[in-house]
């Protein structure tokens, strides 16, 4: 029996663990990395976008509009072909990161962006009549309180964004999509190495997407 | 101690201030009053540059605060406001209310900041709130809250921007009452209210503003026994009623 899911497949398999554990490894530390790289952007962007100045206004635009209408495979082949022209030379991984970092960082933007301007004007001015900078007031008094409504849609962009560095099986990422493709090309065992890295995706993902349905019905109920 | 000179403020099309020349002096308590949309909101925030001024001066302490690259948020730390909708910081307990700026902004340690918080928290006789949050008080107590909080600055200035109108009827004495209170103890305060009894009480100068301009200013006393504008008259017959 030679089905795609032979037995003797799946021994092959559990043989070569080691290279789906790197691969999760890799994929692991990816996200990791992206969503704080993604966070960092999101919540600088999404401050910049939320402000009266058009100048940061529109630069916040700018930002989320390019990276929200091209495909995320575009951009991370535009780092991966495009940095070594400019002299940078990034390990592969990183070029993911940086990539996927990006791409979420613009959704993420939007996210913080909404959080901020449901808060309350009354906030920032009475943060600004007690002597806070404008930055001072958003990290004490706007973005906590921004965080509660932000929270479920953030979670849910960490879960895509894990999802998305699978992206780095395109340009030999080391991640887990890319060891699951390059160990079943060469003993074409296809059927075992993509149900075990979609179950591997869903040990990483599902907890997140559960724990995001849970913040958005606690903050329903406390609204 | 606050000075504006020729102070016009435009919201687009909309002339809001009209060329409004003021000084607060050092220790005096001034209220301002006059109808809806005559610009009372606009004038006192200039005060602290949460407007800012199409043009014209704003001098608090002798520091222009509408001049380029002013150290305005150093000023803000001296001049505390109390807000129509009292906006405490509702992710913070009464507390940490009072004692959050004190803490990042002055660099008061912890432990003073609170110690001083607790103290106002008594004055305002809400020192059993001290650990809930802002949510868990009426409109009244929040007031106060919010009146402690600007105390914990130890401002030299306090500015009220109709604390009261958002009240329920029985809520709006326990906060005049510390507001009164507060007028005796020599701070400099302005504040725009429809309370004409607070203004006889406690106002050394009552400013009347209508269409964006200063009417007439005077003594209560002179205000509210004869007043020379018609308008300022019209004014109080209704609001005297
Ligand atoms: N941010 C703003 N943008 C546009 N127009 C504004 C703004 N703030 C105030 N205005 C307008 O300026 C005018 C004066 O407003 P202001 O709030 O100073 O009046 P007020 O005397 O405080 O009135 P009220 O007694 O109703 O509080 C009003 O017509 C108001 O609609
Ligand atoms: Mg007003």
């Amino acid at each position: 029996m030679t089905g795609p899911f032979a037995w003797f497949k799946w021994q092959a398999l559990f043989r070569d663990w080691h290279i789906f554990a790197e691969g999760f490894g890799n994929t692991l530390l990816a996200s990791v990395l992206a969503l704080a790289l993604a966070l960092a952007l999101g919540i600088i962007f999404g401050v910049l976008g939320s402000t009266h100045q058009k100048v940061f206004k529109l630069f916040s635009r700018i930002y989320v509009e390019i990276i929200q209408n091209t495909p995320l495979v575009i951009q991370v082949f535009f780092l991966y072909n495009g940095l070594p022209h400019l002299g940078v030379m990034l390990p592969v991984l990183s070029v993911g990161v940086f990539g996927v970092g990006i791409y979420h960082g613009a959704y993420i933007a939007e996210v913080v962006r909404a959080g901020i301007q449901s808060i309350h004007r009354g906030q920032m001015e009475a943060a600004l009549s007690q002597g806070f900078s404008f930055w001072g007031a958003m990290r004490h008094v706007i973005l906590p309180q921004a965080a509660r409504v932000v929270l479920p849609p953030l979670t849910n962009q960490a879960v895509s964004l894990i999802k998305n560095t699978s992206v780095l099986a395109m340009i030999a990422g080391g991640d887990l999509m890319y060891h699951a493709d390059s160990w079943s090309a060469e003993n074409i065992y296809y059927g075992p190495a993509y149900v075990t890295v979609g179950v591997l995706y869903l040990i990483l993902c599902f907890p997140l997407a559960q724990f995001a349905r849970y913040l958005e019905r606690k903050t329903e109920v406390s609204a | 101690m606050i000075q504006l000179e020729g102070v016009h403020k435009h919201f687009g099309q909309l002339h809001v201030l009209k060329g409004i020349n003021l000084n607060v002096n050092t220790g005096e308590k001034m209220v301002v009053i006059g109808p809806s949309g005559s610009g009372k909101s606009t004038l006192i925030r200039c005060m602290n540059l949460l407007e800012k001024p199409s043009s014209g001066k704003v001098i608090v302490d002798g520091v222009e605060i509408t001049a380029p690259k002013a150290p305005v948020a150093k000023v803000r730390q001296s001049v505390a406001m109390v807000f129509q909708q009292f906006n405490l910081y509702p992710h913070k307990t009464v507390l940490e209310n009072l004692t959050l700026a004190p803490i990042l902004i002055k660099g008061v340690s912890k432990a003073e900041a609170e110690e001083s918080g607790m103290a106002f928290l008594d004055r305002v006789g809400l020192k059993a709130k001290a650990n809930v949050y802002p949510s868990q008080l009426s409109g009244g107590q929040q007031q106060r809250v919010a009146i402690a909080r600007a105390l914990n600055m130890k401002p030299r200035i306090m500015l009220f921007d109709e604390p009261t109108s958002a009240l329920d009827p029985e809520m709006i004495q326990e906060v005049l009452d510390v507001m009164v209170d507060l007028a005796h103890e020599g701070i400099t305060m302005v504040v725009v209210t429809h309370e004409m009894g607070f203004a006889r009480q406690v106002a050394d100068r009552v400013v009347f503003m209508d269409e964006g301009q200063i009417l007439e200013q005077g003594t209560p006393a002179h205000f509210f026994s004869n007043p020379s504008h018609e308008r300022t008259k019209l004014f109080l017959s209704k609001i005297l009623r």
